[in-house]
């Protein structure tokens, strides 16, 4: 029988960790509050016309038939172990190594280079799997920095990075300003702000990580500005990742350069080290469902440790098999990659297109599935409330759901994310429909 | 300074431990029946390998799961864009369902409670991370699984703190070993946040006692503090008592809707009972909303691939399944423990006597040179580098008498079983005290089996050996 313990706890309720009350997970935002409005009014062809259009939502439908027709050919009795006694299952449901399925690393690192045209070589040995990159990037963090230190990355970035990044580690953001005077490229000048405003406050700066292609703004990143983010990190000792979760999204494959190429004609151990590359399934493939992520790194430190960590968030083996001989099968890649940017690119010149006729410019892109557009003309006040009271009229009288620039830390107020790659063409058009009779109500008050 | 963080430096990825190793000897030479007939036999691999043709016969049957198809239709986009955390309903609900089936459906689970996971590895970690922070310790009894270490310390910071158990009564968990490991935490410095136990145990395969559970309850309550229940193996369960669950306590002691089962949480994963580590499929339950949701969120760090949800939801929402997978898996496992433990018997080894899991705990204490770690590492390293048998030697498992060593049964055939408990037989008899004792304990255990039997451990030593104090 238990005795009492005396004084030890009041009867106040036990806390949780801090981690668990915190509101790092970030999802309060404006980001997250347009999908809520979306899932309790969806719009539909037949049954909700007049519903929410979801276009803050950066998914890749526009290719899942070239991934069905191949899938079905490949297995046309129906089970992914074969119908006669399920064949190589028990193997496969037993496979928890966190080296990952070989053949599958394997098709992932040729996948990889193919998408960089060949530019890059990818070694599997380095590739260390991750339940998606949102693992990926949230593993990285635990690897290369402590708590209370810092990551500086680009504004505006991907909202999530709040909660990937900061929640569970302890690591902060120190944002890298960028603007629309030069189309929100990094400079020297924003970076080395954003270097000195850490330092200014006693923060240690780990790394900076930078999208390329970018989320928010549609773009690439130039080849310059790669290999002056890569000296700065050189200069400072610092690591250099770059997400590279959209580099199959780029609509013409020669404006794309990876970090990697440029790693690639670099002998010196000490700076290819310090390079990171997280790249995932879930937006060129269109198949966030299946978690796949990857974090490529130069270092073997990190490749070995990120592999240790991964045991919290591997991919599930199931998945690893059904992906490996199509990701290996370059025929069909070669196929899949160059349908996948036609199509992605003509939706972007549909949409953009479509906005400049409502009197709507974008940012000029060339890549993702969304684009960064300008409605700062429309703002009443120039402030970030100005700039939330448009969202909230877009998302009640115009009944889309789009991503305010703010949500994604643009120190500039008025730009809103467009996706265009989550809906077909009809719901597009419905959308376009939408704003260029909102455009014309305006004009004509 | 471009070095990376403590978490790489440190050894809280925990593989520099004996369990690790033997797994890395293992891989240099595996055993192979025709290819490599005296390579390592891999006895330190909790998998369960027993069962496998009823799940591929049910796929067979049911080849829709597996193909992304719902009636014949391809459901591909579906699955392909399904990333939401709170998990596919209808596989929340076959889980809850699958986890009532196993506990003879006395508790219910709500499907709304269940957070899922990569595994119980993420389940785990997932927890600490909502319950534990740097400064923060939870208490495990001992001996406890390596994994552990990492799972619960290395990113957290949280730290663990060991509730001494020992032979002397079964490796029970006692009211004064607990108080000691709390006290224990204070004097370290260590704020504790909770108990966490595996019932059923590994490494040791029993279940934990009602007076056990009771116990537990009723310190988290007066110590104001949390309780896991790792129940991983609940599925194992192949002894004559049923399995009782903290969640049948809790009920027992009409404790259900009350601040105190606000306080106890329930880690599942499919990785044991059907056999299935490779999907990645575990999940936190509780009662707390403010852990159910801080859980979700996280969850997204380690999210189950629609693709398998979709699969085991089939697979789990087919109750003729489940009811012939659990009467067959304890089945066999019962047949597979008894078919280890006489083969030990006749090397005069004895286990303790459990009824869980997929593992014996293996007394070798008599095998020792001295009654400590060294010795047991050198008897150890003999077992693995001679014997080639890879067992799990109890220090790896924080056990605080040498001499245990953890011995799975289910992730072979029968055959290279009985191989294996050749190959043991041929050594112990081939030490002195080996030859001895092989023959003295097989005649008196032929006479101690004909007692009752209790939860008790048979000591069998023709010298006396006085336990470590500590």
């Amino acid at each position: 029988m238990m005795e009492r313990s005396s004084n030890n706890n009041n009867n106040n309720v036990v806390e949780l960790s801090r981690v668990a009350v915190s509101d790092t997970h970030g999802e309060d935002s404006p980001y997250f509050a347009g999908w809520k409005a979306y899932d309790e009014n969806p719009y539909d062809e037949s049954h909700n016309p007049s519903g929410v259009i979801q276009m803050g939502l950066a998914e890749n439908q526009v290719s899942f038939d070239l991934l069905e027709t191949y899938l079905e050919k490949k297995n046309p009795e129906g089970s992914m172990w074969g119908s006669k006694g399920a064949p190589g299952f028990r193997e496969n449901a037993l496979f928890q190594d966190y080296h990952g399925l070989k053949t599958f690393r394997q098709a992932m690192a040729s996948f990889m280079e193919q998408i960089r045209g060949g530019k890059a070589r990818f070694d599997p040995d380095r590739i260390v799997l991750t339940a998606g990159a949102t693992a990926a990037n949230e593993l990285l963090t635990f690897i290369l920095a402590d708590p209370n230190d810092a990551l500086l990355v680009p504004t505006p970035y991907y909202p999530g990075f709040d909660r990937d990044l900061r929640w569970r580690t302890g690591v902060k953001i120190v944002p890298i300003h960028c603007d629309s005077s030069n189309h929100f490229q990094i400079t020297p000048e924003a970076l080395e702000s954003a270097y000195q405003t850490a330092r200014d406050a006693n923060i240690r700066v780990r790394g900076v990580l930078i999208t390329n292609p970018s989320n928010p703004l549609g773009a690439t990143v130039q080849k310059k500005v790669l290999e002056y983010l890569l000296d700065f990190c050189v200069r400072k000792n610092i690591h250099l990742v770059s997400d590279e979760i959209y580099s199959g999204s780029v609509f013409h494959a020669s404006e794309f350069t990876s970090v990697a190429e440029i790693v690639e004609n670099i002998d010196d151990v000490s700076v290819k080290e310090r390079v990171h590359i997280v790249y995932s399934l879930s937006k060129d493939l269109g198949l966030p469902g299946f978690r796949v992520g990857t974090i490529y790194s130069y270092n073997d430190n990190v490749v070995r440790t990120a592999r240790r960590m991964s045991s919290f968030t591997l991919v599930s083996s199931q998945t690893q098999h059904m992906l490996a001989s199509m990701l290996s099968d370059e025929e069909f890649t070669d196929k899949y990659i160059r349908i996948n940017r036609e199509r992605l690119r003509r939706r972007y010149e549909i949409i953009v297109e479509g906005l400049k006729k409502a009197g709507i410019e974008c940012l000029k892109g060339n890549a993702g599935l969304f684009c960064w557009m300008n409605l700062g003309f429309l703002l009443e006040k120039k402030t970030k409330d100005g700039e939330l009271q448009l969202w909230d009229v877009i998302l009640k009288e115009l009944k889309l759901n789009i991503s305010p620039g703010t949500s994604c830390h643009c120190s500039e107020v008025g730009w809103f994310r467009v996706c265009f790659a989550n809906m077909s063409e009809n719901t597009l058009e419905i959308a376009l429909k939408r704003i260029h009779e909102f455009m014309d109500r305006r004009r004509r008050f | 300074m471009k070095q990376l963080s403590t978490k790489v430096t440190s050894n809280g990825h925990g593989q520099d431990s004996s369990y690790f190793l033997g797994w890395e000897e293992y891989e240099k030479n595996p055993y192979d029946e025709i290819k490599n007939p005296n390579g390592m036999i891999q006895m330190g691999l909790a998998e369960n390998q027993l069962c496998f043709d009823l799940i591929e016969s049910w796929l067979v049957k049911n080849p829709d799961a597996a193909s992304l198809k719902r009636n014949g239709q391809s459901i591909f986009r579906e699955l392909a864009l399904f990333q939401d955390y709170h998990g596919m309903p209808e596989f929340k609900k076959a889980m809850a369902e699958f986890m009532e089936e196993i506990r003879g459906n006395r508790v219910t689970f709500d499907p709304k409670k269940i957070v899922l996971a990569a595994g119980s590895t993420s389940a785990n970690e997932t927890l600490m991370f909502c319950l534990a922070e740097p400064g923060d310790a939870f208490l495990l009894p001992t001996p406890y699984y390596p994994g552990f270490d990492r799972d619960l310390k290395w990113r957290t910071g949280a730290e663990i703190v060991p509730i001494h158990c020992s032979s002397s009564n079964g490796f029970q968990i006692t009211e004064s070993a607990l108080l000691q490991a709390y006290q224990q935490a204070e004097k370290l410095d260590l704020k504790v946040k909770g108990v966490l136990v595996t019932n059923p145990s590994n490494p040791l395969g029993t279940a934990l006692t009602r007076r056990e559970l009771n116990l537990l309850v009723d310190f988290i309550t007066s110590k104001n503090i949390h309780l896991i229940s790792d129940e991983i193996y609940s599925g194992t369960m192949f002894g004559f008592e049923q399995f009782i669950s903290v969640m049948d306590v809790l009920k027992d002691k009409k404790l259900e809707n009350t601040e105190v089962s606000k306080r106890v949480h329930v880690v599942y994963s499919l990785s044991k009972d059907l056999g299935l580590p490779g999907f990645r499929v575990g999940a936190i339950y509780s009662n707390d909303e403010m852990i159910v949701s801080a859980a979700t969120k996280m969850s997204s760090f380690g999210l189950v691939s629609s693709q398998t949800q979709y699969l085991l939801s089939a697979l789990l929402s087919d109750k003729k399944f489940t009811s012939q997978y659990l009467e067959e898996n304890q089945k066999r496992l019962k047949s597979r423990q008894r078919r280890l433990v006489s083969g030990l018997e006749s090397a005069g080894i004895t286990c303790l006597r459990s009824s869980a899991g997929l593992f014996c705990w293996v007394d070798m204490r008599h095998l020792l040179d001295t009654n400590t770690f060294e010795a047991e590492l050198d008897l150890w390293k003999k077992i693995v580098y001679n014997v080639k048998l890879n067992i799990s030697p109890g220090s790896s498992c924080h056990c605080t008498e040498p001499g245990w060593f953890r011995v799975c049964f289910a992730n072979m055939s029968e055959d290279t079983l009985d191989l294996a408990l050749k190959r043991l037989k041929t050594f112990v008899e081939s030490t002195d005290c080996g030859r001895m004792i092989s023959r003295s304990s097989h005649e008196r255990l032929k006479s101690l089996r004909k007692k009752t039997v209790s939860n008790w451990v048979f000591r069998v030593s023709w010298t006396d050996r006085v336990p470590d104090e500590r």
